[in-house]
């Protein structure tokens, strides 16, 4: 296993745990936090191969990363902010109690 | 001569790394540059405790600490020797792990912050090539630390101080990132050894520095408004207030741990003098061109007493802000003159130098610094104040 | 796999773990900042200086403790009657490892020796420069919704008292 397998690996079980946070937790803030961080396991996937990658001097990689970073930082405002109107609604962050809409 | 004294340091360490085998050199290289950095500011940390306290005595009409030593230059002995013997009081619904991890992340940030900062002539531990967005990424854990130590405590005092310090320092630290972006645009560089290098230069008898310009005046006196502010020091200290809020975050600290936060805020203090002797007022370099027989090294610490002592008597002369006040200051004042500051120093650059380029700055620099304070100051009318929460 | 990528995955899977463990919701944020700084050594030791610094101060400086004044606010430090885990967690859970079972063979059966490790490291300069020429088209679309998910953040979180049921 050399270096970049290693790094794809760490970063398939980053994204795998942050989705399997994201799908399991109750709490409506975890769940945004489970996807902050599968987009940075995307994130790690873009920097080891721009890493490994060819030895043309692109810097796509790293273009990318910091774009998704902004992305996701903005992302995460917005989901913040829509966990705290439904917290408002509904006074609870208890996904499971979220279900009006259900049936 | 000038050159061995200014490099004294330099060539100390490149000759005690002879003594070294090749393969420890990296290592031992690393600590060998690390260890005067933990030696001085901790020791610059002592003494400004003890100017501080002589400083905010005399300007309220008192003398300060005179029992401990002449002229209570002991102080600072006497006041570790106090933290380090009390006792270390933990609440028993404070989270312990967290309680305890507060103080050391916060800490470690601070001395993080200086591996950028260049002492002198080749004298800067990492010469990183992005070195001040990571002394601004340094900057921004301290934020974390300081919610740790607010919410670990379980107390309301403690996260009621907490909250206000984190939402101050968020606020304050956009202008402080945007006042720095004026100084990258116009040296081209994050690296902070470039930044100085730039400034180093002089023309007949006057230096090169930024702050010899409208825009760097201005970006100086706002980044020097927003360090005050990041170190929550006086006026901006209502998160640490002692007639307020006991003492805010740290309130159930004692002994060490307490001073441990003392110290960090201190070293913040200094960290951000640091950055902005680099960014705008020339770094090691000397104020005229004849003094530069000075060693590089005298020149900065020499600027970071003057703004240390600067720092002091701002403490001690003006009142606090309230929480509202420093809000609007913040979001309706300093940063529209931040992103005013960019603008002026985006056409400094490309005006032609003279005198032409003196008078159009300027004046782009005052008249929105009137208009913003005139509607600042405007009344607002008396009303039943409002609160709002989440829910 | 040098001493220091392990140590760095062990940061990173272990605060991971612990985020989407953990029954507090603050030592989630807690253990989440650990694995974002864990993530900023890996962008440090494969050499991009500039999203590393970048890393920390928009993810540890910012998102982290936005998410501790969301909790703060939403009064959830308190753990619900009913777990921590959802009433489907087992689906959940099927799926992730489900995802990681593909992707992890996807990536070990690769042939042999890879790449070799290229000396990368751009200066930010570089990046300067292509983000005002090549890329200027996509920074300004990134400011435009910066721009607009800042004032669609504060529209939806404000408190509106003429909706007050």
């Amino acid at each position: 296993m050399n270096g970049l397998q290693a790094c794809l690996l760490l970063s398939a079980l980053l994204f795998a745990i942050g989705l399997a946070g994201a799908l399991t937790r109750r709490n409506a803030i975890l769940v945004l936090i489970g996807i902050e961080l599968m987009l940075n396991a995307a994130n790690i996937n873009f920097i080891a191969f721009w890493h490994y990658g060819a030895a043309t001097p692109r810097i796509t990689g790293v273009m990318f990363a910091v774009f998704s970073i902004a992305v996701a930082a903005a992302e995460a405002a917005v989901g913040l902010a829509i966990i705290l109107a439904a917290y408002r609604r509904s006074r609870t962050t208890d996904l499971d109690a979220m279900n009006s809409l259900k049936g | 001569m000038t050159q061995t004294v200014d490099q004294i340091f330099v060539l100390g360490k490149h000759w005690l790394l002879e003594y070294v085998p090749i393969a420890a050199k990296p290592i031992v290289s690393a600590v060998l540059s690390v260890i005067p950095i933990m030696v001085a500011f901790p020791l610059l940390f002592a003494i400004t405790t003890w100017l501080e306290r002589k400083g905010l005595g005399r300007m309220q009409n008192r003398l300060g600490p005179n029992r401990t030593g002449p002229m209570g230059l002991c102080q600072p002995i006497a006041d570790g020797i106090k933290s380090l013997t009390k006792e270390d009081i933990v609440p028993l619904t404070a989270d312990h792990v967290v309680h305890f991890l507060a103080p050391l992340l916060l800490v470690a940030a601070a001395f993080l912050a200086y591996a950028v900062l260049p002492v002198g002539r080749n004298m800067v531990l990492v010469n990183l090539d992005a070195g001040v967005l990571f002394f601004f990424a340094v900057g921004s854990v301290v934020e974390l630390a300081v919610f740790m130590a607010g919410w670990s405590s379980r107390s309301k005092y403690s996260l009621l101080g907490a909250m206000r310090a984190i939402a101050q320092m968020i606020s304050y630290e956009v202008p402080l990132v945007l006042a720095t972006v004026a100084v990258i645009m116009q040296s081209g560089s994050l690296s902070t050894v470039e930044i100085v290098e730039r400034q180093a230069g002089y023309t007949g008898l006057l230096p090169h520095w930024y702050v010899f310009t409208p825009w760097g005046i201005l970006g100086f006196i706002l980044f020097m408004i927003a360090a005050t502010a990041e170190s929550n020091r006086s006026p901006f200290d209502l998160p640490e207030g002692e007639s307020e809020i006991i003492a805010g975050y740290y309130i159930e600290y004692s002994g060490f741990k307490f001073a441990l936060f003392f110290l960090g805020e201190y070293l913040g203090m200094f960290a951000t003098s640091g950055i902005a002797i680099t960014l705008f007022l020339g770094g090691w370099s000397a104020p005229l061109s004849v003094l530069t027989f000075i060693p590089s090294w005298i020149w900065f610490f020499a600027k970071l007493l003057v703004l240390i002592c600067i720092f002091i008597w701002i403490r001690g002369t003006l009142p606090r802000l309230r929480m509202d006040q420093l809000m609007s200051f913040a979001w309706e004042f300093i940063l529209p003159m931040a992103l005013i500051n960019m603008f002026v120093a985006g056409v400094w650059h490309f005006m032609a130098s003279g005198f032409v380029r003196w008078i159009a700055c300027a004046t782009l620099v005052i008249v929105p610094c009137v208009v913003l304070s005139a509607l600042l100051k405007r009344k607002k009318k008396l009303q039943l104040r409002t609160y709002s929460f989440a829910e | 796999m040098t001493v220091s990528f392990l140590i760095i995955a062990i940061m990173v899977a272990g605060g991971t773990a612990a985020a989407m463990v953990l029954r507090n919701p603050i030592h989630c944020i807690l253990a989440l900042t650990v694995s974002f700084a864990g993530i900023a050594a890996l962008y440090l030791k494969l050499g991009g200086q500039f999203v590393g610094f970048t890393q920390i101060m928009v993810y540890v400086g910012a998102v982290a403790i936005l998410a501790v004044f969301a909790i703060m606010m939403t009064q959830s430090r308190r753990i619900p009657v009913a777990g921590i885990f959802s009433r489907n967690a087992s689906v959940g859970l099927f799926t992730a490892s489900a995802v990681f079972a593909v992707l992890g063979w996807a990536i070990l059966s690769q042939p042999g020796n890879g790449p070799a490790m290229q000396n990368t490291s751009v200066s930010v300069q570089q990046i300067g420069g292509s983000l005002m020429h090549e890329y200027v088209l996509p920074l300004e679309i990134v400011g435009l919704l910066l721009t607009a998910a800042l004032i669609g953040a504060v529209v939806i979180a404000m408190d509106r008292k003429e909706d007050a049921e």
